[in-house]
């Protein structure tokens, strides 16, 4: 590839807490790269985890899932659900063969803006480290499942479609 | 096609944003590339929040009948109420109207500019996916019960009936205790300026316990809250009295006619004694005695009615078959003022409390020093005759400790040196304070610092070791001995006292938890109570109607009670004026047909807005309780929960909008109408 390539990354914020870090960020000047765009959702806990899958099936790099600090809720408990349904869908994503580090999750107070710019620039490297999802290379030509194993220690073993 | 009609305001914020946005572009780009999408006008302006700019939207929602409306500006949270007003005034639902962020999102944090600009184009697309699914609403009204549940009758409690009854409003004032009053009661003097805690108290306290808007339920406790905003309703137990409060005059023969003595470890913090039937202390409001069932002989042991036999009353007051009453009535608001516990100072078994016998916790110290306690206001050891030559007192005692609390408990400094400087005026006796730090933040405390140091009251710097009988160096036997290091000499030090006074620390109600639970609250990590926001709303919860005040959001001190509590009052009483509320519309609600009574989404609701319908089989949510955070939308497995402006399709459309423009990848494919079976 001549051009670097660079990932294109949804990021899920809440209402309360990271949105208004990205606020925060935005008013005391930050910088990030431009890779991210975010979605507003009232609270981390609205994030379905299908709307994970649906943006990367949908042409996104990684995914930033990002909410208030455990117990800051604004809902009082409910970012502790997110964290139970993030494990649950890493686990699903090594499933379907995609590098779980695709997705991530930050917790970001709404005074961290500078916090989340960090994340966001780290985590804009290591998904450009990691290079485009590449489905083609994952889903069979006939259409059938991919047939992959991941090992988190090791790299990928690919199936037949490889 | 889409068949709404979408007008795109892009903003130069000055340059703001045009610094590093190219705006013409954008808005070009969404005239021209976003068309079949429904946008039909395109603008740029500089500077959109301005009354010409929201003129701009305000004549193109007319004139050209737009639909929808995107603005690209600033954070939603600046002016998205801006611009929806704009559109409302146009004649178009505010709902309909969608700021997205190219200012702290784009333009401010990203310095290439052909990359901003593309990011931009996207944040618009998502934008315009988005709204084309939005739906009118209308904010949610309820109406406002005029009545308002306080539960505690501390300070911060009757300050806020006080408040509410005296506004010509209805109040029931909820106390687990036979007696308002509080910690307050107990007290002695108050700091800084030494006024006797009782003098300022019991005025206030008759006046709520006579006030006609006030029904006062003492040796009561809320046992449920059902309901939402505006209309509670309040289901309290009443605990017998034993005492027919309809007939008892107050007069005291059956406390003076028991038998029985019981140390009183409630009001007088296990250093006097009371009666089994027994009013907390003389002011007590209400005046009627309760009897305490556990030590009652009659209750016991099936004989005595001492008490009964001398009542004068005719018929008797004293009723030995009352029973617990249920009472249920309704309210708008509540306000919590359940105030704090001391920390337990057994706890920390090197200071020696319950061990030696001349160590005292700083409540017990309230009642030796108070004139109505059990030693008449005299200031003396355990056997209740010797004054101290010597008294050392410990300040954060459980506070800024990391094994028991980490925070400050913030009275403690001042309650210290209000002990020095009493035990100086009383005794004359040596007093020594150790401190880790002196906070004296507030009007007139340092000053009264000052007054306490010109007092001669000594000051050592260090955290306590130990406290210890075991003597070593000459002129240490029978005394308590303070091991401390003292930091401004650097030195160990061994202090020989004859009392030891701890300052202890304040701690959330152990029942906090379960009281957050019954309000549908939230709790800190330390158990105090969690205020909507710790500036700007220090009195309000996150649920809607429930208002707290006093201890019970964090150790305070008086005046910050009252003021807490005449704070929370103002905002009930502004909202029982308006005789209704308008809730935002973002909430979930159940599609009927669609719901399989699976029950998954039952228990993630804090709020208690969800429950389940046995008759229907299906699951219900009460749109006044629902906060809106989606969380049981995300959860239900048959897509038939959805929340209003953040539906699945609404998050999903602003996805496929967001990614339209995606250099790195294949073409997107449309959004499916996902998660909606069939
Ligand atoms: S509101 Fe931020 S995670 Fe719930």
């Amino acid at each position: 590839m001549s051009e670097p390539f660079e990932p294109v990354i949804i990021g899920f914020t809440c209402n309360w807490c990271s949105y208004r870090a990205a606020d925060l960020a935005g008013t005391s000047r930050v910088k990030y790269p431009p890779n991210i765009r975010l979605i507003r959702l009232m609270c981390s806990g609205r994030l379905d985890p299908t709307f994970v899958l649906k943006a990367l099936a949908g042409g996104a790099d990684g995914v930033l899932i990002t909410g208030c600090h455990p117990g800051e809720c604004h809902y009082l408990e409910q970012n502790y659900k997110t964290l139970r349904r993030f494990t649950l869908l890493r686990r699903t994503l090594a499933q379907f063969g995609i590098e779980p580090e695709r997705v991530r999750l930050v917790w970001a107070s709404a005074a961290e803006g500078a916090r989340l710019a960090v994340e966001i620039g780290k985590m804009v490297e290591e998904v450009r480290a990691l290079g485009p999802l590449n489905w083609q290379g994952v889903i069979a030509d006939d259409g059938d499942p991919p047939i992959a194993i991941y090992h988190p220690q090791s790299e990928w073993v690919q199936g037949v479609a490889a | 096609m889409s068949p709404e009609r979408i007008g795109v305001y892009v903003c130069h914020c000055g340059s703001n944003i045009a610094a590093t946005v190219d705006v013409e572009e954008v808005a070009l780009w969404a005239s021209e590339e976003l068309g079949d999408r429904g946008v039909v006008v395109a603008r740029d302006y500089q500077f959109m929040c301005s009354s010409l700019g929201q003129e701009l939207i305000e004549a193109d929602i007319k004139e050209q009948g737009l639909t929808r409306v995107v603005v690209a500006a600033c954070s939603p949270h600046l002016h998205e109420r801006t611009f929806r007003t704009a559109c409302k005034r146009a004649g178009l639902n505010p709902f309909l109207c969608e700021l997205v962020s190219i200012r702290e999102q784009v333009s401010w944090v990203h310095t290439d500019r052909a990359a901003a600009t593309e990011k931009a184009m996207a944040v618009v697309s998502g934008g315009v996916e988005r709204v084309t699914l939005h739906q009118p609403l209308e904010p949610l009204h309820v109406p406002i019960h005029p009545a308002t549940l306080i539960v505690g009758g501390g300070i911060a409690g009757i300050q806020a009936a006080l408040e509410i009854a005296d506004s010509g409003y209805p109040v029931y004032l909820v106390e687990r205790e036979p007696s308002i009053g509080g910690h307050m009661a107990q007290f002695d003097k108050t700091f800084p300026t030494l006024d006797c805690s009782a003098c300022i108290l019991t005025p206030k306290m008759v006046d709520v316990g006579g006030h006609p808007n006030v029904t006062l339920l003492t040796w009561s406790e809320v046992e449920r809250v059902d309901g939402y905003v505006g209309s509670f309703t309040v289901t309290v137990r009443k605990k017998a009295r034993y005492v027919d409060e309809s007939v008892c005059t107050g007069c005291g023969i059956c406390t003076e006619k028991c038998p029985v003595r019981v140390l009183d470890n409630t009001y007088e913090a296990g250093l006097g004694y009371r009666k089994a039937v027994y009013r907390p202390f003389a002011q007590a409001v209400p005046k009627y005695p309760v009897i305490d069932r556990e030590n009652c002989t009659y209750f016991q042991r099936g004989k005595c009615k001492a008490c009964q036999l001398f009542c004068p009353t005719h018929p008797k007051a004293i009723d030995f078959e009352q029973k617990d009453e249920i009472l249920q009535f309704q309210v708008g608001n509540i306000i919590l003022a359940t105030g704090y516990d001391l920390f337990d100072c057994r706890r920390i078994p090197q200071y020696g409390y319950a061990r030696l016998a001349n160590v005292f916790t700083s409540l017990e110290f309230e009642r030796l020093c108070n004139a109505a306690g059990p030693t008449g206001g005299k200031i003396v050891l355990r056997d209740g005759v010797t004054e101290p030559a010597t008294v050392g007192i410990i300040h954060c005692v459980g506070s800024r400790d990391h094994n028991y609390n980490p925070y400050c408990s913030n009275i403690c400094c001042m309650q210290s040196l209000k002990f020095g400087h009493l035990v100086k005026e009383r005794t004359g006796a040596e007093v020594f304070n150790f401190y880790i730090d002196i906070r004296t933040a507030f009007k007139d405390y340092d000053e009264f610092y000052q007054r306490v140091l010109e007092d001669g009251v000594h000051f050592v710097r260090g955290r306590v070791a130990e406290v210890t009988d075991a003597a070593r160096l000459p002129g240490e036997e029978g005394k308590l001995i303070i091991q401390v290091e003292d930091t401004l000499l650097g030195k160990q030090r061994r202090i020989p006292v004859d009392m030891v006074v701890l300052s202890a620390a304040l701690q959330p109600r152990q029942d906090s938890t379960e009281v957050a639970y019954t309000f549908g609250i939230a709790c800190s990590a330390n158990g105090w109570f969690i205020e909507k926001h710790p500036k700007l709303d220090p009195v309000a919860t996150m649920t809607e109607g429930i208002f707290i005040a006093g201890a019970c959001q964090g150790p305070k001190d008086i005046p910050a009670s009252v003021a807490q509590g005449a704070a929370a009052a103002a905002r009930v009483l502004g909202r029982i004026h308006q005789k209704e509320l308008a809730l935002e519309p973002v909430r979930a609600s159940i599609i009927a047909e669609r719901c399989s009574g699976c029950r998954i989404c039952n228990n993630l609701c804090p709020f208690n807005a969800i429950s389940y319908d046995t008759a229907r089989m299906i699951t219900e949510i009460n749109p006044a309780l629902c906060q809106g955070c989606g969380t049981c939308v995300a959860a239900c497995p048959s897509g038939a929960i959805t929340g209003t402006q953040f539906s699945n399709e609404q998050v999903l459309a602003q996805l496929y909008g967001l990614l339209l423009l995606n250099v790195s990848s294949g073409p997107v494919q449309q959004p499916q109408p996902a998660l909606v079976p069939a």
